[in-house]
């Protein structure tokens, strides 16, 4: 018996659809053993994990507002990775850019009279702060060929750092009781909610605007070519005249804006202020998120709310099962390695080959 | 174990002659719809040289993979000495004595030869003494060798030696050869054929496969020749003369080149001037004072064995490496040296890269996006950034028209595309938009023979419609066919050109072996130098 691998000529998107099922039919079912070991009924752990979330609007909105962040950053990855550049350090340029915009909500807390220019104001700041923040790995490669991986992860904790001093440093809330946090945001600096008396707020509208966009420009302009052409075959890429400085900088750029934008929408929307902590590890939870998503724009918006849900399910599942929350990472990281093996059966006829290994020896 | 042949079989086995040393019989591949072999039977018997022929596509490599156990046959069996054996790998199948010399050799440049051979040899076989089985080889068959050299100091004919060592060491009775003298100079290619017969005349089997048919018909008394899958034909070659090979393989006729007759030259459009380049990497070649001048409707060949600064100086004609001094290179007397690709383009230049898979074309891309590739700039495929869809796959369509570019789909990856098809567009692509100045890299390398003939003519065409271009070559008859004039590249410097009515193969061939004074670094007073080609060889 033996597998033959024929690789198929064209990738269709229903078998990509089906294949990442797949992995997740079987991602749930090896979760279920996993908590049944643990002496808990894996029916109820499947409802409290995938159904409970989806049945109630506060956790629907919890959903759409872990999702957002993710699809927003991964999105922005999923030019650098599709490019092969590896920008490991959204989370440092999310970091960055929550802190950066954060300072004009400080800044102009208080402020009378015209004050609709803030929000825009911080967005703008925060997405910029982004850039430049990815822009360091990015110049460091292009210029003295430093491996970007390294630069980008290791600037992720000089972001932490400097957040962490601010808040307790220059941006504290001087009325705050030495709490290492700024003053609140003035509404005027506050993402609007999209509905009153609820929770969700519109920088989910940015993500999906951001994750519409990005699948137009990766589709059908020649800039979305020389990304795909630089990551698939760098030497045609070469020979169709793109430059690889240029586009390490553009995707850097990408990157490093939407992981910004993320961060500020996620200070001027769920957090309302500036505190030593504003991610739960968004950046890096993204990189999983676009490879979950295949690089794919629409696939990462799937995997963010695949992910969100986990998510929400996960703690839920903490509180009402006492599963240890642990489970949860556990089965992402299950649920990606599934994922991407699955890909075989996207790119290749898999046949199986009768005939026992018996007859398959030499005389 | 079957120890009898099934009745299919027997009914296949040719009824005269001994007992085959190796068999195939009914032998059928599918890759899902794809039928590589469709039925294939194959006899070689100890001490023959037998050639398999057959163009891009005609399913020699499978068979060769089945043969090697590289891939099992989905129908068929293959037999030892009459007894039917199994071959799930290649371990097995160099247990039954199969070895195998590769087209593309897989050698570790950075270690030495030893190094490289002890690398496929079992664990117990190391060190002394395999140093001392390796210079006994070369002894005994004339494959010098020095073992401690590292391969990247090596030339395609040295480095094809280690793989013949490698394969020689586990003393096989059926050698199989894929193209080996695709990458040899005539000089290496006559030590090469010594081997061969030596090794026939111990006994062994050969299983040849090439192109050439020169020398098919020299070394092979059978041939079995391939098309679409199916054995249609086995002959002798010394009876059949290389056209008659050639429309067995191809079904028909091939189609003849017809040279240009005479034709007006015109202007100067491209020329070089004491170009010089530094080595980009350790195993790049440097240029040094490369000058040539082509004018509008002639065609220069660039001779030279692979290795020679053929890859660099294509760079730094297209521009994907820049000249340091902006004049050394120009295109219609304007100075380029500075500029990149696409400018060239907009001057009207166009490039054909040696390399189809991942530098002419992005293999997992469809063909119009591979039409946008190197089009974009001149062909408005694009408007505010946005890629037209439309135009770009009208332009793919009508190269694959006018260039008969076979398919599979709409509108396929281009590493779906076989090698002559795929070589068809890539040409095709650049001389639709009726260049001025055309430079190619190896135009029909691995090309099938009716591709090659199609290629080549329309090159030929082109030159007649007024633009000068430049063809970089290492096949010698390819460039007699088509070039006006010839020069060689040898270790990046390159020889004045000639009229190509005014020398000889011979000539030519000395000059791209280095001449006398360029010799190889003699790293062993043993170690002799090789002959040069003899003048006897057939042409």
């Amino acid at each position: 018996m033996r597998l033959d691998l024929v690789p198929r000529t064209r990738r269709s998107p229903v078998l990509d659809i089906l294949s990442s099922a797949l992995a997740f039919v079987a991602a749930v079912l090896i979760g279920g053993i996993a908590v049944a070991a643990l002496g808990v009924s894996p029916t109820a752990a499947f409802v409290t994990y995938f159904v409970t979330p989806l049945s109630e609007v506060w956790s629907l909105q919890e959903i759409a507002l872990k999702a957002a962040p993710l699809a927003l950053i991964a999105t922005g990855l999923a030019f650098c990775y599709r490019a092969n550049l590896w920008n490991i350090g959204a989370e440092g340029q999310f970091v960055v850019g929550g802190l950066a915009g954060g300072w004009v909500g400080v800044a102009t807390q208080g402020a009378e009279g015209f004050t609709l220019w803030i929000l825009p104001a911080m967005l703008i700041v925060g997405t910029l702060a982004g850039i430049a923040f990815a822009m360091i790995p990015a110049i460091l490669k292009v210029r003295l060929g430093v491996s970007e991986i390294l630069t980008s992860l290791m600037l992720v904790y000089v972001a932490q750092l400097l957040l962490d001093y601010m808040v307790r440093g220059p941006l504290r809330d001087p009325a705050g009781y030495n709490f290492p946090q700024s003053v609140g945001f003035d509404a005027a600096a506050r993402l609007p909610y999209l509905m009153d008396g609820e929770t969700l707020h519109a920088g989910v509208l940015v993500a999906f605007v951001a994750v519409v966009l990005a699948t137009v420009v990766l589709a059908r302009t020649l800039f979305g070519f020389e990304v795909r052409v630089v990551g698939a075959s760098p030497r045609a890429a070469r020979f169709a005249g793109f430059s690889d400085a240029r586009l390490t900088l553009a995707v850097f750029a990408i990157s490093g804006g939407a992981a910004g934008l993320a961060g500020i929408s996620e200070v001027a929307g769920k957090i309302g202020q500036l505190q030593p902590e504003i991610s739960p590890g968004y950046g890096f939870t993204a990189i999983i998120v676009a490879f979950l998503g295949r690089l794919s724009p629409p696939g990462i918006l799937i995997a963010a709310l695949v992910i969100a849900l986990t998510t929400i399910g996960g703690e839920g599942a903490q509180i009402d099962l006492r599963l240890p929350l642990d489970l949860t990472r556990a089965f992402q990281g299950l649920l990606l390695g599934l994922v991407l093996g699955a890909d075989v059966f996207a790119r290749y006829h898999v046949t199986l080959v009768p005939g026992g290994p018996s007859s398959r020896t030499v005389p | 174990m079957d120890a009898t042949l099934p009745a299919s079989a027997l009914a296949r086995r040719s009824k005269e002659g001994p007992t085959p040393l190796f068999g195939a019989y009914g032998i059928v591949k599918r890759f899902g719809s794809f039928t590589a072999n469709d039925g294939v039977d194959l006899e070689i018997r100890a001490g023959e040289i037998h050639a398999l022929l057959g163009e891009n596509g005609a399913g020699k490599s499978t068979l060769m993979k089945i043969l090697y156990g590289l891939l099992e046959p989905t129908e068929g069996v293959v037999t030892h000495k009459g007894d039917i054996v199994q071959l799930p790998n290649p371990e097995a199948a160099r247990r039954l004595g199969i070895g195998m010399v590769f087209q593309h050799f897989s050698l570790c440049e950075n270690l030495t030869v030893a190094e490289n051979i002890a690398l496929v040899m079992p664990k117990d076989l190391s060190g002394r003494a395999l140093a001392d089985r390796i210079a006994r080889l070369g002894i005994d068959y004339g494959l010098h060798l020095d073992p401690d050299r590292p391969v990247w100091s090596l030339s395609a004919g040295e480095r094809q030696r280690i793989e013949i060592v490698r394969c020689l060491l586990q003393d096989p009775s059926l050698v199989i050869l894929d193209e080996p003298t695709s990458v040899l100079t005539p000089g290496e290619a006559e030590v090469l054929f010594t081997v061969l017969e030596r090794l026939r005349e111990e006994g062994r089997a050969l299983l040849y496969i090439s192109h050439r048919l020169d020398e098919v018909r020299r070394l092979c008394v059978r041939a079995t020749i391939l098309r679409g899958g199916k054995v249609v034909g086995a002959c002798n070659p010394r009876e059949e003369t290389a056209r008659s090979l050639a429309a067995m393989m191809v079904g028909s006729a091939v189609r003849e080149v017809t040279p240009r007759e005479g034709g007006a030259v015109g202007r100067e459009r491209l020329r070089l001037d004491r170009l010089s380049l530094p080595a980009p990497d350790l195993h790049a070649t440097a240029l040094h004072d490369v000058s040539l001048s082509v004018a509008g409707g002639e065609i220069l060949g660039i001779a030279g064995i692979a290795g020679n600064g053929q890859a660099e100086l294509f760079a730094a004609l297209s521009g994907e490496s820049r000249a340091p001094e902006p004049d050394s290179v120009r295109l219609d007397g304007k100075p380029v040296g500075a500029l990149g690709i696409n400018a060239r383009r907009r001057l009207g230049a166009g490039f054909v890269p040696e390399e189809r898979n991942g530098h002419a074309a992005a293999p997992l891309m469809s063909l119009s996006e591979n039409a946008l590739l190197s089009r974009y700039p001149t062909a408005s495929l694009t408007r505010f950034g946005l890629i037209r869809l439309g135009a770009a796959r009208d332009l793919a369509k009508r190269v694959i028209e006018a260039f008969d570019v076979r398919k599979a789909g709409p509108d396929p990856a281009a590493g779906t595309l076989s090698g002559g098809n795929l070589q068809k567009f890539v040409v095709g692509r650049e001389i639709q938009a009726e260049p001025g100045v055309l430079v190619i890299n190896q135009p029909t390398w691995g090309v099938d023979a009716a591709a090659a003939a199609h290629i080549r003519q329309a090159v030929i065409d082109l030159a007649a419609r007024g633009t000068a271009i430049l063809v970089i070559s290492q096949d010698l008859d390819e460039l007699f066919e088509i070039a006006g004039s010839i020069a060689v590249l040898h270790d990046g410097t390159l020889s004045p050109a000639v009229p190509a009515g005014e020398t000889s193969r011979e000539a030519i061939g000395l000059l791209m072996g280095g001449s006398s004074d360029h010799a190889p670094p003699v790293a062993d007073v043993a170690h002799p130098r090789e002959p040069m080609p003899s003048p006897a060889h057939a042409h």
